[in-house]
């Protein structure tokens, strides 16, 4: 349904993205990940010709997003990060406007707006001023907006920014019940909402496409690896010595301070915490503290983008 | 076509959704409404000091020309207050929807720049002729007293709506490029007296470029629609003028979308 290949983008010396590749199939939800300033918005923005990339490719629904931009446009509805509302308007008006520039026909107009009005729940409040509204409503009205025309593809940029926890839900399961139907771009730097939500994701930093996965795969992989972080009273050779029989052990990393006490940093891909503190105890070191550290996402990315910056 | 009248009453709207409609008819309206009442006395006064001559020196009756008199001066009253006025109108037309991001809506919604550009040109045109209809209302209390000539009336009314376009077109064109209010509105005011003021240095300039001078003001042209003459010549200056600006708008508009 989407083909992006090569995609690169300069902001005059500046390069966004470069060579982005992915591909999105029909009814599929794929989730963008990655930290701020990354590259989604400009990729989502290029997706829908809101700017023409420096270069490379994308089609969308089979149409060129440059030579047939019009068409891509048509059949595509875009959330952008900060929701284009006009503030001075109620919300029927607005979303009465939008169908009218997305080329609804008169006849199906009101249908199409008490239609999205009713899957983005902002019924309550169609007939107040925009301005006037709640972030969450507001960030639902620009939902509605991108949902007007029941377009083949949605993309989202950061769609669940500014709401709480109740109303994050409710948007989760609306774009869970978009798939099949709409074959769905959304992007976040939030891991847990694109494993809930998404089929596939592709992770950008620095412009690039450092990884392409299941977020099963993707978890698993994060789970993976496991943190042990101890401080130890003793010498960083003996330390050293204490755990060299532990053969889960994949990187340790010993950082003596001068009060006697090392910091130390273990890697390893089970969780050995036991054996770790009876190593330690055996060897008539002082364990003063113990704790384990999940990876976190930013772990990943660090890892993700210093491994492609190394190769 | 469907996408240009959804964006033209959008716009309108818009002009009446935020105070500031409000604020431009109603300055509008007072200034020219006082420029009105001081033509109008002077044009009485005038009146009085001919019938005290009449009767001191027994000359027959002279019919003093109210066209000519009040109405005229009157029109270059209300041209002088538009070119203070249409830059604060023209000012958010575009540089709004950069502002708070809804150009994102627009570019990426299947309408075309072209299609932007001429509906906020005539959303803003028709917001000034609006802006226009209290002085109608001033001329129309003449009729009741008086017997003015209505086609001079009707011509210069076309001229200041062509005028108006063409300082729209300027107004927007100077819109797209800044999404600071403020600064479109000075802008635009600048380049529009600029446009005007050009003419008042062509006695100085050579023949020729004197001449080219001439014809680029834009108070020039409107003498003649003032005294009741429209002339093609002069209205296919306002229509280029228009079309120049709007092209300009439309180009800057392509190329902020597609600048790399």
């Amino acid at each position: 349904m989407i083909h992006v290949e090569g995609l690169t983008r300069y902001y005059g010396e500046k390069r966004a993205i470069s060579d982005v590749t992915f591909n999105v199939n029909k009814g599929e939800i794929l989730g963008l990940l990655g930290p701020n300033a990354a590259g989604k918005t400009t990729t989502m923005r290029i997706l829908t010709c809101y700017m023409p990339p420096t270069s490379g490719k994308a089609t969308v629904g089979g149409f060129d997003i440059f030579e047939q931009s019009i068409d891509v446009r048509r059949i595509t509805g875009y959330l952008p990060e900060s929701p284009p509302l006009y503030v001075d308007f109620t919300v029927n008006d607005y979303l009465d406007f939008v169908a009218k520039i997305k080329g609804v026909e008169k006849s199906r107009r009101p249908k199409e707006i008490d239609n999205v009005v009713e899957k983005a729940s902002i019924g309550d409040v169609r007939h107040r001023i925009i301005g006037k509204l709640s972030k969450g409503y507001k960030q639902r009205v620009g939902l509605a907006q991108a949902l007007l025309n029941n377009p083949q593809i949605v993309i989202l940029d950061e769609p669940t920014v500014g709401l709480d926890p109740k109303q994050i839900i409710e948007i989760r399961e609306l774009i869970k019940n978009l798939r099949g139907e709409h074959t769905v771009i959304l992007s976040s730097h939030i891991l847990p909402e694109i494993e809930q939500t998404c089929e596939r994701v592709v992770i950008i930093s620095n412009g690039k496409v450092v990884a392409e996965d299941t977020p099963q795969n993707l978890t698993n992989r994060l789970k993976g690896g496991e943190r042990t972080i101890m401080q130890i009273e003793g010498a960083e050779n003996k330390i050293r010595d204490a755990f060299k029989d532990i053969v889960q052990i994949k990187n340790l990393i010993v950082t003596p301070a001068d009060n006697g006490i090392c910091q130390v940093e273990v890697e390893s891909e089970a969780d050995i915490r036991k054996e770790l503190a009876r190593n330690t105890v055996q060897q008539n070191l002082g364990l003063l503290e113990l704790s384990t550290d999940k990876f976190t996402l930013e772990d990943i990315f660090l890892h993700l983008t210093t491994k492609e910056e190394a190769a | 076509m469907n996408a240009i009248t959804a964006i033209f009453n959008k716009e309108f709207k818009s002009f009446f959704y935020s105070p500031i409609a409000f604020v431009i008819i109603a300055l509008f309206t007072a200034i020219t409404g006082s420029f009105f009442y001081l033509n109008l006395n002077s044009f009485v006064e005038a009146s009085l000091m001919d019938q005290i001559y009449q009767q001191q020196y027994r000359m027959g009756p002279r019919t003093l020309n109210v066209n000519l008199m009040l109405i005229r001066p009157y029109f270059y009253n209300i041209v002088l207050i538009s070119l203070f006025v249409l830059p604060l109108i023209t000012m958010r037309l575009y540089s709004e929807e950069k502002r708070s991001g809804t150009v994102e809506l627009l570019y990426t919604t299947p309408v075309t720049p072209f299609q932007i550009v001429i509906a906020k040109f005539f959303a803003g045109l028709a917001f000034y002729v609006v802006t226009l209809v209290p002085t109608m209302f001033f001329l129309s209390i003449l009729f009741a007293y008086g017997e003015p000539e209505f086609w001079p009336i009707f011509s210069a009314y076309i001229g200041l709506i062509l005028m108006g376009a063409a300082y729209v077109s300027v107004g927007l064109f100077i819109s797209t490029t800044t999404e600071n209010q403020i600064i479109a509105a000075i802008g635009s005011f600048g380049l529009s007296l600029l446009l005007w003021v050009i003419g008042f240095g062509a006695g100085f300039a050579g023949q020729t470029i004197g001449d080219v001078m001439n014809y680029l003001s834009i108070i020039n042209h409107f003498e003649d629609f003032a005294q009741g003459v429209i002339d093609t010549s002069h209205v296919a200056y306002y229509i280029l003028f228009s079309v120049t600006g709007l092209y300009f708008s439309l180009k800057m508009i392509e190329s902020v979308k597609w600048r790399a």
